[in-house]
């Protein structure tokens, strides 16, 4: 009796889920397997696939444009995640210790909510070499005119920063909200043995912090390998190919030069590398779960 | 649960109802009236072609014509897409760089016969212009307007540098000592304490107004310098044009003009490629950070226009050892092949290559139009609104000084190598091996 009535419910729970995998299969299945199946095709859109084997990723693993791609996007990754999170978890420290004022967490949060072109553009302006305020800036402190997007080594770092500061209040917030769920009394308790706030967020905030900041590592890190619309609007990739990121080269390759296989393998080959990236970093979460039980 | 299941039913009723009407309706539409979708992707020039259209639909009542307009980058995706889904606009406006692909997978209706049948007048057209959409006697498309490049200065900034613009008439060029351009240019640039760049007391690294300014994302053609000079320097871009396979940009003149432009930065008369704006040129002329630049026929309203900061003339190229040169670069309207009413298009296209349609889009002054005498009311139009544009089309007429851009496979593959390459060479590496190794490049796409 109580078994059938188990096999019910399990046939109700899949009528519920029915929606949700109708959507993964529609939207998340079928274009993952043509994604895959177009990576071994000769498919550029306006032709019948044929079947080519390997040919696009032995083609793809001898590109030195991809590689190019991937180092400039771990290049980025490393300037953007080291930024971002150093600041947020600043930021965060100062909101969780010295003041929790709503509107100053609102005020934050408000370059996140700026659509990403807009934030290029914006920044395109104030960087800008020749009319740029920054760069007024700079020269009435002496310091010459400084290539933001056009310099071969500051167009990176540029667009790094600019992401950072989209990005860093939301971080922040996500940071806060971690920190708030440490108890209270461990820093009152430090407090009364005297112990000096740097010391407080070493020996406290920081291991406490660990699981809800490995999640954001991992959250931001997938984001930052996504790098595509700043760079889209303020770059477009240069100056000659030191902003080509590998979400810039799959794009030119699909949708400039209808290379749609060879793009589909590049993809695969970025699903990959970001599938190992996030296995390693959900182990490091799984290990530092018990830290607060 | 009854009621529902019988809500159910009507409604599947009804779509079927709906798709069966849906379906006699297409049905129609293949015996009787018909609309034809037509693309394009500058909004200056929709209005004309709207025109256009209301008088096509009176002269043919039963086909009318739906344009579409979208910006030039989302134009080419929005028109592939539409062509793998076998659902593109019956009728749509090409370009040299993308147009290629669309030949070559069979995309395009060859509408050679339909000129024949018709004796369409094909001389009607300005040089050449009706030869760039040809491969072999194939024919992909009937010519529809043409621009070519001129000088465009700060007039005001010209006159306080004391340059007399009638000597902006007649400038010389060579990559040696850049001849009377490079004096102009010069003299036109301004540093810090209002001396010129032919004063020897000139301070290069603090430059208040650049005598020139360049641009450097400007693909494989340089369509807005690079290539003009290029070209009066003798460089020619490939074996033959349209549909040539072998590139030549390893031609030492090609290697020095781009070195001559290195001279200009050095000099201090042009920005550095590293130090340079990424905004674009009009707005640096507009802030009055620039004083001269190479300019298209198309920037002509945005020069002379009411949206202008300052005031604006243009002069001609200057003409280097081979004479002056200018890229001119046709537009064309194509047929897809895959139409279901492959006659009402070609009566619209004939309609918009002639007479008739490029006048009106003449008479608008947006665009040159293909046919000559078209083109007259567009400088009329010009004229009119008391702009002085004849340059553009004294060099579109002048024997021997126009080229085409090229029109080849792989156009935009061959557009980010070669681009790359003159940016790494502006930016320090060596200019003929970098042009060298691009080359090598662009020549193994066609293997």
């Amino acid at each position: 009796m109580s078994s059938t009535k188990q096999r019910d419910d399990r046939r109700a729970a899949w009528w519920f889920l029915l929606p949700v995998l109708v959507g993964f299969a529609v939207f998340y299945g079928y274009p993952a397997a043509r994604g895959i199946w177009y990576s071994v095709t000769d498919y550029t859109m306006l032709n019948t696939p044929t079947y080519v084997g390997a040919e696009n990723y032995t083609k793809l693993l001898a590109d030195d444009q991809f590689w190019n791609s991937m180092l400039v996007t771990a290049w980025y990754v490393v300037l953007n995640i080291g930024s971002q999170t150093l600041l947020a978890l600043g930021i965060a420290t100062l909101m969780h210790r010295l003041t929790r004022s709503v509107a100053l967490r609102a005020m934050l949060l408000l370059p996140w909510l700026v659509p990403n072109v807009t934030v290029g553009l914006l920044w395109m302006w104030l960087l800008d070499t020749n009319l740029g305020f920054v760069n007024h800036l700079l020269d009435a402190i002496g310091v010459g005119p400084v290539g933001f997007f056009t310099d071969e080594s500051w167009a990176m770092p540029s667009v790094a920063a600019v992401n950072t500061w989209a990005y860093t209040g939301y971080t922040a917030l996500l940071l806060y909200a971690g920190m708030l769920q440490i108890p209270h009394y461990l820093y009152e308790s430090a407090a009364i043995d005297g112990a000096p706030e740097w010391r407080m967020f070493r020996g406290i905030t920081l291991p406490l912090l660990r699981p809800v900041l490995a999640l954001v590592l991992v959250v931001s890190l997938i984001g930052s390998f996504q790098i595509f619309d700043t760079i889209a609007v303020t770059t477009k990739g240069g100056p000659v190919a030191a902003t080509r990121v590998i979400y810039y080269f799959i794009y030119q390759q699909a949708f400039k030069f209808f290379h749609l296989s060879y793009a589909a393998a590049a993809a695969i080959c970025l699903a990959l590398v970001l599938g190992v990236l996030t296995a390693i970093q959900m182990r490091l979460l799984r290990a530092s779960r018990s830290d607060l039980a | 649960m009854n009621r529902r299941s019988r809500a159910g039913a009507a409604l599947l009723a009804l779509a079927v109802a709906g798709g069966l009407a849906a379906c006699t309706k297409a049905d129609d539409e293949a015996a009787g009236p018909v609309t034809l979708n037509y693309w394009l992707w500058d909004d200056n020039q929709k209005a004309s072609y709207q025109q256009c259209a209301d008088a096509f639909h009176t002269a043919n009542p039963d086909v009318t014509i739906k344009i579409s307009q979208s910006a030039w980058n989302e134009y080419w995706q929005n028109l592939t897409t539409q062509i793998a889904a076998g659902d593109a606009p019956d009728v749509w406006t090409n370009q040299g760089s993308y147009y290629p692909q669309f030949v070559s997978s069979g995309q395009i209706l060859d509408i050679q016969p339909y000129v024949t049948a018709d004796k369409v007048d094909l001389s009607q057209y300005s040089g050449g212009l009706a030869d760039l959409f040809t491969k072999g006697d194939q024919r992909f498309g009937l010519p529809k307007d043409w621009d070519t490049m001129a000088l465009v200065y700060n007039t005001e900034h010209f006159t306080k540098q004391g340059i007399d613009p009638a000597s902006l008439q007649n400038l010389t060029w060579n990559p040696t000592d850049g001849g009377t351009f490079e004096q102009v240019i010069a003299k036109a640039t301004v540093d810090a304490n209002g001396r010129n760049g032919l004063d020897p007391a000139f301070d290069k690294t603090k430059v208040k107004v650049f005598g020139f300014l360049p641009e450097w994302a400007d693909g494989s053609q340089g369509q807005n310098g690079w290539g003009e000079l290029a070209a009066s320097n003798g460089f020619t871009y490939l074996d033959k044009n349209p549909w040539g396979t072998q590139y030549k940009y390893d031609d030492p003149k090609l290697a020095e003009t781009i070195d001559w432009f290195k001279h200009l930065i050095a000099k201090g008369y042009s920005p550095a490629l590293d130090k340079a704006s990424t905004l674009s040129r009009d707005a640096l002329l507009n802030a009055g950070t620039g004083a001269l630049t190479v300019s298209g026929s198309w920037m002509i309203n945005s020069y002379l226009g009411e949206g202008a900061k300052l005031k604006f003339a243009f002069a001609p190229l200057p003409a280097g050892p081979q004479g002056r040169k200018t890229a001119i670069n046709g537009l064309s309207d194509a047929i897809w092949a895959g139409t279901k009413h492959k006659d009402e298009a070609w009566k619209w296209v004939k309609y918009l290559a002639s007479a008739d349609c490029q006048n009106v889009v003449g008479g608008n002054g947006v665009v040159f139009p293909a046919i000559k005498s078209a083109s007259e009311k567009a400088l009329a139009a010009h004229q009119s609104k008391g702009r002085d544009v004849q340059v553009f089309v004294s060099e579109a007429t002048a024997p021997g000084g126009t080229y085409f851009l090229p029109i080849t496979e792989h156009g935009n593959e061959v557009s980010q190598i070669v681009q790359d390459a003159i940016q790494a060479a502006v930016l320090g590496a060596d200019t003929a091996t970098t042009l060298k190794k691009a080359n090598e490049q662009v020549n193994a796409l066609f293997k």
